[in-house]
């Protein structure tokens, strides 16, 4: 179904400060879902409400999988790599085949398993922060910090030695940018697998107690599969955490009221929910969503941001307000593929704003918050640098 | 009584019970979800409750 008299281009500008785009509210107004135009030329369904957000994201008639003809990709290229060139990309697959990954990965990510890593994360916080001190009075917050961190923490947690964080970085910028092209993409994606391969082969040789030695020893994934599910768990670990560090970095700057209370971690997952794009789906039977017929073989995309500031579901919405109960918020997704670090993703973010304003205490931003270089390109929002001083 | 039941078959390990209603979650050491207080006392329901909508993968029931 075409209702071309509500067709709108996506994606939107983001609008940086606040978040999300005030268009979202008038397609939350609209009946059923919103019809738009990529700048691929193809046409896909916007999910906006909260309650067809989550329906998206359960009804086994909808597919995470690119090899369905009408899979949705953001940007030019953005989203989901060719699942021929990255088979390890396992939220790119559906159940059953999802779940020997899901399942093999599991148990280093339960809430116990991440309350033991806590140690380990305040000791890559604590040295960053002797960092930022020793070098002066200013720095910029996303290189020297909340980029440094996720990146320390998940290249330790998988195995990687993290010398090689600017080769990793420069092309994971590329996969996350939603104007690369195909054939930056391609090489990008080569280059890592390339990397990991050889990784690889080191650990089967010289077992850890890292992921890609934890995946090996499961026996449940090729070789291939296994590069490929690291390269997904070092975006994923990476640029998520980074970003919303950054992002709730400004906003506890702005409220320092809340600095400190546990509870603002929770709502700045639902406020700013930079994965917003992340989550693409396509339909492989007619089904209906929202009173809204999707036929097979349509793109869907559900928008996180939209559904978690949904005002039927958050009061005032719109507004940060950390005593508000924000557990229900889908920055994390829902159904399946619902993120395997999410209490990860918790303790890096309560460790870090806890530690850093407890330690300069009298941080503030270097420029105005109109002038922050906000991340209009990525397919994961953020920030580009965050200039601050004490 | 209400009695707690959870599909360790559908579980997929996020671990949102645990985190909401500790005291009748946990995970094992594969991750799956454990039911340790199977008939939870009155004040721990809501916790349930929150839990069965939190829970990603729908594996978490309520039966009388």
């Amino acid at each position: 179904m075409s209702n071309t008299a509500q067709l709108v281009d996506f994606p939107l500008r983001r609008p940086g400060q606040p978040y999300p785009p005030n268009q979202y509210a008038d397609f939350r107004s609209r009946e059923g879902l919103v019809w738009s135009h990529m700048p691929t030329g193809a046409k896909v369904w916007l999910v906006t409400k909260y309650d067809d957000v989550r329906a998206v994201l359960t009804d086994p008639k909808i597919s995470s999988s690119p090899r369905h003809e009408g899979f949705p990709s953001v940007g030019r290229t953005g989203g989901v790599p060719n699942p021929d060139q990255v088979p390890g990309w396992f939220v790119a697959l559906d159940p059953p085949d999802h779940d020997r990954f899901r399942k093999a990965l599991i148990p280093e990510f339960t809430v116990r398993r991440i309350r033991e890593m806590r140690p380990s994360i305040q000791e890559v916080v604590d040295h960053r922060i002797d960092g930022l001190l020793a070098a002066g009075n200013e720095a910029d917050l996303v290189h020297d910090f909340t980029a440094a961190v996720p990146s320390l923490v998940i290249s330790a947690l998988l195995g990687v030695p993290h010398v090689d964080r600017d080769f990793f970085e420069a092309r994971i910028r590329l996969l996350v940018t939603m104007s690369s092209t195909h054939d930056q993409r391609d090489q990008a994606t080569r280059e890592i697998l390339r990397y990991l391969s050889r990784l690889i082969l080191v650990k089967q040789k010289r077992p850890g107690d890292d992921l890609i030695s934890v995946m090996l020893a499961s026996e449940a994934m090729s070789l291939q599969e296994i590069s490929g599910a690291a390269m997904l768990l070092l975006i994923a670990g990476q640029e998520t955490t980074a970003n919303n560090m950054a992002l709730g970095m400004i906003t506890l700057l702005l409220n320092p009221q809340w600095i400190g209370d546990e509870r603002a971690v929770e709502e700045l997952l639902r406020y700013y929910s930079v994965a917003d794009m992340v989550a693409l789906r396509v339909a492989v039977e007619d089904v209906e969503i929202g009173g809204q017929l999707i036929k097979a073989g349509e793109g869907i995309v559900p928008l996180v941001a939209a559904a978690n500031h949904d005002s039927a579901i958050f009061e005032r919405a719109d507004e940060f307000d950390p005593s508000r109960s924000a557990r229900h918020h889908v920055a994390f997704g829902y159904g399946v593929h619902q993120c395997l670090g999410q209490h990860l993703v918790r303790a890096e973010l309560d460790i870090a704003y806890k530690t850093l304003f407890e330690r300069i205490p009298k941080l503030e931003l270097a420029i105005p918050v109109e002038e922050l270089p906000f991340k209009y390109d990525g397919v994961v929002f953020g920030l580009e640098s965050l200039p601050v001083r004490w | 009584m209400v009695r707690v039941v959870a599909n360790a078959r559908g579980c997929i390990g996020a671990g949102q019970c645990v985190i909401t209603a500790p005291n009748v979650f946990d995970q094992d050491e594969d991750g799956i979800v454990v039911v340790v207080d199977e008939q939870p006392s009155e004040a721990d329901l809501p916790d349930v409750r929150a839990a069965l909508d939190l829970c990603p993968s729908q594996s978490l029931t309520l039966t009388n």
